[in-house]
């Protein structure tokens, strides 16, 4: 049996600038040395289009893809992961035809159902009917196809009474249902699937997640890109981690996480000092700043010890206090918690100062962490942000010598407290009057 | 529910009741590669997609307007009644021996057509940039759907036109049964411009300003107002190369009665016409590819 999807040597190049119109001299520059067989231009552009050798040095050349190959086996669900930027979307676009690579070839066993994006080319006025109707013809059904499935797609999006107003009345939710709706009932042999599932409430997530499973219970060959990690773990066996356009691990999923967080954690630690850090978010108003951060011990920590790290802050220009806020993430990205300090004193201006804390570890369950550190001014409540990480202070819990049990991720990220028994005043019940004799 | 209804047998995508023997589609992707890659058939597999775009484009154009479809009388009769004050009576332009409205109507029928379905075809596509981005299918469908919506509204004025004569006493004569041509010859005049237009438009935004103004001068290089009687011999030549000049007279030829078009510049029209649509599917298919990345 052939392979459902066969991508060979796979790469899109891009030429900044590129994307906008480029200007008329341009235009005719490039008309000019068509005409006469030779500039610049016209090899460039021809390279481009032909697979030809492409100049790489030049600094407007851009691969969003470069060399790309692997193969899906019939039947197989895979994720694709990596960063903003790794080239899965160019990948998922690439596969969906949407945009055509520079070289290589894929070839796919099967009808393709691509759904970057729910709801596309929804009409506000039309009613929910009739969008269903046009949603599945552009998804690539037929009108008879979509005829057949109407009542379950209904159904499945509950939204049966409202199926004849206009979906401009509808909810956000309500529209984002009917349109997971249409592209749940696709035929096709092929799912590729992008970040879809981040809209809609959690219930109906849910509902879709079990769809999916259930789509790939019957043979079919689901490729899914996620930023979810706990989704990808629980739908796909298999992921393919890119990075600035190549595979870097093509492998079993919970191995293949690791080589994306790790990969995180590389580029991180190339930074000599944290003040030269991206900052997550803009707007930070820098009067103090992050000038180191370190944990006190790199090693692993045994479960229910402290950990403790180091900041050094310097003060530009901030009078008066501060407070410190974390937030602990698991390796693949779901929050566990946060903690906040009380008030503390800024160093004097242009002064740099180092303080300890301590994480409230003890809970934690065996895995590898990370947080995101933040710096707010203590007047505002904590809503000023003065400077901010993220993905920094990473550090490992072991299970400790009494526990050798492993702690398997759905567990969750804590170990709570051992449980004690209380007594209960249940007189006609032998096995608990004990207790009660016990605790009197 | 949803698992007991999952179909085991894929169903074929190109035919609506095809029986399920399990033939695997194969897709392969390469860079785009060759002169004549125009594939036309797939656009007739994605036909379902092209009426409900239309019918799209139709359906929501009028809601939540108290007038609705009466727009699509109003705007027709009115400027044939401002036509016909203001080049029939205060100009007094001469109009073949018809009533100035009859004869205005029966030019701006095809001209209504080309000019609107050329401002929406040409921004078809940038238009449908979400789509574009987000879903495959046949680009072509974009601009064939912004011609079919057009032919309501061509279906209208003719109706328009039919009540006009009717009022005036005049019968169509045989020539009526040429009308579907024609009709078909204006439809593919529009998608001969549009589809430069079109594909120009995604990589130059300019197309977008140009537009407008471009078919406000070209309103007054088509016979439209005037009767093409009224343009001196020596430039006829040349002014019979703009295809709307062959449309024109064809309209007011089938529909009046009026002195046939000049065969020598229909078929100079028609050849014109050809060359342009030919070179225009060509281009556009050619520039598909790259839509995406650039819209």
């Amino acid at each position: 049996m052939p392979p459902a999807i066969r991508v060979e040597n796979l790469s899109k190049h891009y030429r900044l600038g590129e994307t906008h119109a480029r200007s008329v001299r341009d235009l005719v520059n490039t008309a000019a040395s068509r005409l006469f067989g030779r500039g610049s231009h016209s090899e460039q552009k021809n390279g481009a289009a032909t697979g030809g050798t492409l100049p790489e040095k030049n600094a407007s050349d851009f691969w969003a893809l470069k060399d790309v190959s692997f193969e899906v086996q019939p039947g197989e669900v895979v994720g694709i992961i990596g960063r903003n930027g790794a080239g899965k979307s160019t990948l998922l676009k690439i596969l969906s035809q949407i945009v055509a690579p520079t070289t290589g070839r894929i070839e796919l066993h099967g009808r393709v159902a691509s759904l970057l994006e729910v709801g596309t080319g929804f009409h506000p006025e039309l009613t929910g009917r009739e969008n269903v109707y046009l949603n599945g013809t552009i998804l690539g059904m037929t009108k008879a196809q979509v005829r057949r499935r109407f009542d379950e797609i209904v159904a499945f999006a509950d939204v049966d009474t409202f199926i004849d107003t206009p979906v401009k009345r509808y909810s956000s939710g309500m529209t984002v249902r009917l349109a997971f709706a249409v592209a749940a009932y696709l035929e096709s042999e092929i799912l590729v699937i992008d970040e879809v599932l981040a809209v809609g409430d959690v219930e109906f997530q849910r509902k879709c997640l079990g769809r999916m499973q259930s789509v790939s219970a019957s043979g079919r060959t689901v490729l899914f890109v996620s930023h979810n990690m706990p989704s990808v773990r629980a739908l796909t066996s298999r992921s393919i981690v890119l990075s600035h356009g190549k595979t870097l691990y093509n492998g079993l999923t919970p191995e293949a996480i690791d080589r994306y967080v790790d990969e995180n954690a590389i580029t991180r630690s190339q930074f000599t000092s944290v003040a030269d850090l991206d900052r997550p978010f803009e707007g930070l108003s820098g009067e103090l700043r992050f000038e180191s951060l370190e944990m006190e011990s790199t090693s692993p920590q045994t479960e229910g010890a402290t950990v403790v790290f180091r900041m050094g802050v310097r003060n530009h220009r901030m009078v008066g206090d501060f407070v410190v806020g974390l937030t602990i993430f698991r390796h693949d990205e779901s929050p566990v918690g946060s903690v906040f300090s009380g008030a503390v004193s800024a160093p004097m201006v242009n002064e740099c100062v180092e303080y300890g804390f301590r994480l409230p570890t003890q809970q934690l369950a065996p895995g590898r962490y990370r947080c995101a550190i933040s710096l707010a001014d203590a007047r505002s409540q904590g809503r000023r942000l003065l400077d901010s990480l993220s993905e920094v202070l990473p550090f490992e819990i072991e299970p400790g010598p009494l526990q050798s049990l492993d702690w398997p991720a759905i567990w969750g990220p804590l170990r709570f407290p051992e449980m004690q028994p209380i007594p209960v005043a249940t007189d006609n019940d032998p096995r608990q009057s004990h207790l009660l004799t016990a605790t009197k | 529910m949803s698992t007991a209804e999952l179909s085991p047998l894929p169903i074929n995508p190109n035919v609506a009741h095809a029986p399920s023997t399990p033939s695997p589609v194969i897709t392969v992707i390469e860079p785009p590669r060759g002169w004549l890659r125009l594939n036309l058939g797939e656009v007739w597999r994605y036909r379902d997609l092209l009426f409900l775009l239309i019918w799209r484009d139709l359906s929501a154009r009028y809601r939540q307007s108290v007038v609705g479809f009466g727009w699509a009388f109003i705007k027709p009769i009115v400027s044939v009644l401002t036509f016909d004050v203001v080049f029939g009576r205060m100009a007094k332009l001469e109009s073949d021996g018809f009533p100035y409205p009859l004869f205005a109507l029966a030019a701006l029928i095809p001209w209504t057509y080309f000019s609107s379905t050329l401002s929406s075809v040409s921004s078809s596509v940038v238009g449908a940039s979400g789509m574009l981005t987000k879903v495959y299918f046949p680009r072509l469908i974009l601009p064939l759907a912004s011609l079919g919506a057009g032919l309501a509204d061509l279906a209208i004025q003719l109706a328009i036109l039919a009540g006009m004569m009717a009022w005036f006493g005049y019968a169509p004569g045989w020539t009526l049964l040429l009308l579907p041509l024609l009709v078909l010859y204006t439809v593919a005049v529009s998608l001969a411009f549009g589809l430069w237009l079109t594909a120009l438009n995604v990589r130059y935004r300019d197309v977008g300003h140009a537009v407008p103004f471009v078919l406000q001068t070209w309103m007054w290089l088509s016979p439209i107002v005037y009767s093409s009687s009224m343009v001196p011999d020596n430039w006829r030549p040349l002014y019979a190369l703009n295809p709307l000049v062959g449309v024109i007279e064809g309209f007011r030829w089938c529909l009046l009665g009026a002195i046939p078009p000049n065969a020598v510049s229909f078929v100079s029209s028609l050849v014109m016409m050809l060359v342009i649509l030919v070179g225009g599917l060509i281009f556009f298919r050619r520039q598909e590819a790259t839509f995406a990345d650039i819209i």
